[in-house]
């Protein structure tokens, strides 16, 4: 049963060639073996996830069974839910049992799926590589000496390595199409607003975003449709008409035009990317899509502007850890600032802490217009750039990454060269525009490229089914990692 | 610009996080890269550009002000370090 997508694991349970029990069970044993070398996982709690495969299976004898329904799905550790420990990859929340369901937890809950467990991740979102966990790094499973990016690092690994048949992970500037790219898989963040954030640990509130990781573009469509739902305990989500997605991943992409954005194509990326990515629009075209030049003259400060937004509301955010309500508590102290001190400098992790500092620092008396300010009036620039890109294309494609996985260790001591990684998918976040990454070739060192889309404003049917038309035609998606050297 | 130690702690003390002098030494050099990338932004004129301060430009929906939840405290305090007849306990703050 290892090895097939979420469709066809779905078609299978319901035509009762296995139990989700058997599923479940198998998916267990084989994850948490693979772990050991992965670290893809900071928690599994057998009992739990096999009470849900055995309430699953009673739903799979009666009619009401959904495309999910005995699917075990791994979620970021970043999503409260109720009774599983959920550390957001902190110190500071160890110990933390979540009392509640987030939204998506509860919907995908609804349509009968399982939680197989909770993936590693970098510290509270923060890192392109995995390697701010608290729980150790997670490594990538094309080459266990590379990072797998971040920070759904773990939501990534865990489906390249078929520990999982798909995931949940959330993007704030680029933390599920960047991982999603480097394993080889298919990740997508959709619209802002049209995944809830309730029991989503806050990082980036005007930024953040929940979607699918999957190993097919046709299993993002289904995971999808569990996840975007009206929410009013989040006070962004959107109410707009259910999308079937999956029943419009057929649509044709004759005659898209894709808008190719010269900014993304400058020499600093690695040649084996560019060339993936041409061979994957010339596809395109043999398909019968058109190329259109566009320009987003003001992309190349979207790292710029990011660094200053998403800290600055992760310094608002991260407050509430504070060692009173929840979470971890300084074991020494002498009074309550000492004791607020003392616990956030323990229970934070250095990148953490770096991105409270810099925030706290933009949003302090006398420097607020000259960063906080001017950051979001290139975010309205940035916003404004795709606007006008869209009224001559229908889609843009562009690489996700500058790079392919990188070695561990390589950028952790130089700040900026790990935020550069995210160089191509942080604008996205900032307009809130939908995107994804697909895998689209292997480099000279057999590691995955992406291939990101950016779509308009609640496209999401339209990406999906792009995507789809190039899994049917290409088969870099069901590429494998060599595990066998496990 | 150019960060100093002193600015590095005071922010640490502002957003409550306990630095010693060698760790807001340590913290200087990365955080001096980070704002050289920040600085980038100044290039650009931004003069008459409307902030965009969300993803989108909505304004935040809102609701009756009634209670939705029922009494949960023991269950919410279960996480908490330090709890007794249900108040949380924090170190004396008044003598």
């Amino acid at each position: 049963m290892f090895g097939k997508t979420v469709k066809e694991l779905g078609d299978a349970l319901r035509r009762k060639e296995f139990s989700s029990t058997e599923l479940t069970t198998a998916y267990l044993e084989h994850s948490k073996a693979l772990n050991k070398e992965v670290n893809a996982f900071i928690t599994f709690d057998e009992e739990q996830t096999l009470a849900q495969a055995k309430l699953a299976d009673e739903i799979l004898s009666t009619d009401n069974a959904t495309a999910l329904t005995g699917i075990p799905i791994a979620h970021k550790d970043i999503w409260c839910a109720k009774d599983w420990i959920t550390t957001c990859g902190s110190r500071m929340l160890e110990n933390f049992r979540s009392p509640y369901d987030a939204h998506i937890i509860k919907r995908f809950k609804e349509c009968g799926a399982v939680t197989l467990g909770k993936t590693n991740m970098d510290e509270f979102a923060m890192g392109s590589s995995n390697e701010t966990s608290w729980f150790g790094n997670v490594k990538n499973p094309w080459d266990l000496g590379r990072v797998p990016g971040g920070s759904s690092g773990g939501s990534a690994a865990a489906v390249a390595a078929d520990m999982t048949p798909a995931s949940t992970g959330t993007d704030t500037g680029g933390s599920i199409r960047q991982p999603a790219a480097l394993c080889g898989i298919s990740g997508l963040k959709p619209t802002y607003g049209l995944v809830s954030r309730y029991g989503m640990i806050a990082f980036a509130s005007s930024l953040d975003q929940g979607g699918p990781m999957a190993k097919s573009a046709e299993d993002l469509a289904i995971l999808l449709e569990a996840m975007v739902s009206f929410d009013d305990k989040d006070s962004t989500s959107l109410e707009k008409p259910t999308v079937h997605y999956s029943s419009m991943i057929n649509k044709s992409v004759k005659g898209l035009r894709i808008g190719i954005p010269k900014e993304y194509f400058s020499d600093e990326i690695a040649p084996d990317i560019q060339n993936g990515v041409q061979d994957a629009l010339k596809e395109y075209e043999k398909l019968g899509a058109r190329l259109v030049d566009i320009n987003l003259p003001t992309s190349p400060l979207s790292v710029a502007a990011y660094y200053v937004i998403a800290p600055a509301e992760a310094s608002s955010n991260l407050s509430r850890f504070d060692g009173v309500r929840y979470g971890y508590r300084a074991p020494n102290y002498s009074d309550l600032n000492d004791m607020y001190a003392k616990t956030r400098a323990q229970g934070f992790g250095a990148e953490v802490k770096r991105r409270i500092l810099i925030g706290t620092y933009v949003l302090s008396h006398g420097y607020y217009d000259a960063y906080y300010l001017k950051a979001q009036k290139v975010r309205r620039l940035i916003s404004q750039d795709f606007a006008h890109a869209f009224k001559t294309c229908d889609m843009i494609m562009s690489p996700t990454t500058p790079s392919t996985a990188f070695k561990i260790g390589e950028k952790v001591s130089d700040p900026v060269q790990m935020y550069l990684s995210d160089t191509f998918t942080i604008a996205a976040n900032l307009a809130g525009l939908p995107a994804m990454s697909i895998p689209c070739g292997l480099d000279r060192n057999q590691l995955p490229i992406g291939l990101q889309l950016i779509g308009n404003y609640f496209d999401e049917a339209g990406m999906i089914a792009a995507a789809h038309q190039y899994q049917c035609a290409t088969d870099w998606h069901l590429k494998k990692p060599p595990l066998h050297n496990v | 610009m150019s960060l100093s130690k002193q600015d590095v702690k005071k922010a640490a003390d502002l957003a409550r996080i306990e630095v010693t002098d060698q760790e807001a030494g340590d913290a200087l050099g990365p955080l001096e890269k980070v704002f050289v990338l920040i600085e980038e932004m100044q290039q650009l004129d931004t003069e008459n550009v409307e902030p965009m301060a969300h993803a989108q430009d909505i304004s935040t929906r809102l609701r009756d002000d009634i209670v939705t939840e029922k009494d949960q405290r023991e269950t919410l305090q279960a996480s908490a370090p330090a709890v007794e007849k249900g108040l949380f306990l924090v170190p004396k703050v008044i003598d």
